[in-house]
């Protein structure tokens, strides 16, 4: 798969990186203004992490409600809740 | 979900009910059901941790085998009986050490040309945090349902 022949332009790899910033929350783009590739993917890797974190914090905390939630009734009012957010 | 448009595209201030964010809420739901109905209820974090899964299972499912993430996901989850957390990569030169922490945290980030790890990085935070946004709005949904 890698080493497709395919010559990858700096340009390229520019615009992916500003994606990149774009995709960050308004907190962590600040700190990076206009920083260096390097900067920018440490910034997004420190981004993933805290998403995974709070994955692993929502699914305890998930698991703590379901303990107490009911049969159905509020699962379908959730859903409809969800669904006209 | 949508992937080779404009690299420089804005993100989108108002994000609607798409889709993808449907099916997601959907696959969840389901998956949650399944564990509330097949966990016993003493084990907490055994349940956390199936819910947890089921987060990872869901968002993978629904970007689909297009991606290599997603299908690196639905792989480590299928093989769950080898628990090490990150095994043994071989990156090729071509592939490069560049962004080693990045490789290690998208999965299948290993094997990827860096201009692939870019693009497949930038689909994975858009849908790991629409499945954060969904779990943050099923327990305040759930939150406010209390005796």
């Amino acid at each position: 798969m890698s080493g497709s022949g395919r010559r990858i332009t700096d340009e390229e790899i520019n615009e992916l990186v500003s994606k990149l910033q774009s995709l960050l929350p308004e907190s962590r783009r600040r700190n990076t203004g206009r920083a260096s590739a390097s900067k920018l993917l440490k910034e997004t890797c420190s981004y993933i992490k805290s998403l995974h974190r709070e994955v692993d914090g929502l699914s305890d905390r998930l698991s703590g409600l379901m303990a107490t939630m009911d049969s159905n009734s509020p699962q379908a009012d959730i859903i409809r809740s969800l669904l006209r957010s | 979900m949508d992937s080779k448009s404009s690299a420089c595209s804005s993100p989108n201030p108002n994000p609607t009910l798409g889709p993808s964010k449907l099916m997601l809420a959907f696959r969840f739901l389901r998956a949650l059901s399944l564990v509330r109905r097949t966990t016993p209820a003493s084990s907490r974090t055994c349940r956390g941790r199936r819910i947890e899964r089921a987060a990872y299972a869901s968002m993978a499912y629904t970007a689909g085998a297009s991606r290599a993430w997603s299908r690196a996901v639905l792989r480590r989850l299928h093989h769950r009986a080898r628990r090490r957390a990150v095994a043994p990569r071989r990156l090729s030169t071509t592939a490069g050490n560049r962004a080693e922490a990045l490789r290690r945290l998208v999965p299948g980030g290993g094997g990827m040309d860096y201009c692939t790890l870019l693009e497949e990085t930038a689909d994975y935070i858009k849908c790991l945090s629409m499945q954060v946004e969904l779990m943050q709005g099923i327990v305040d949904s759930a939150s406010s349902y209390g005796p």
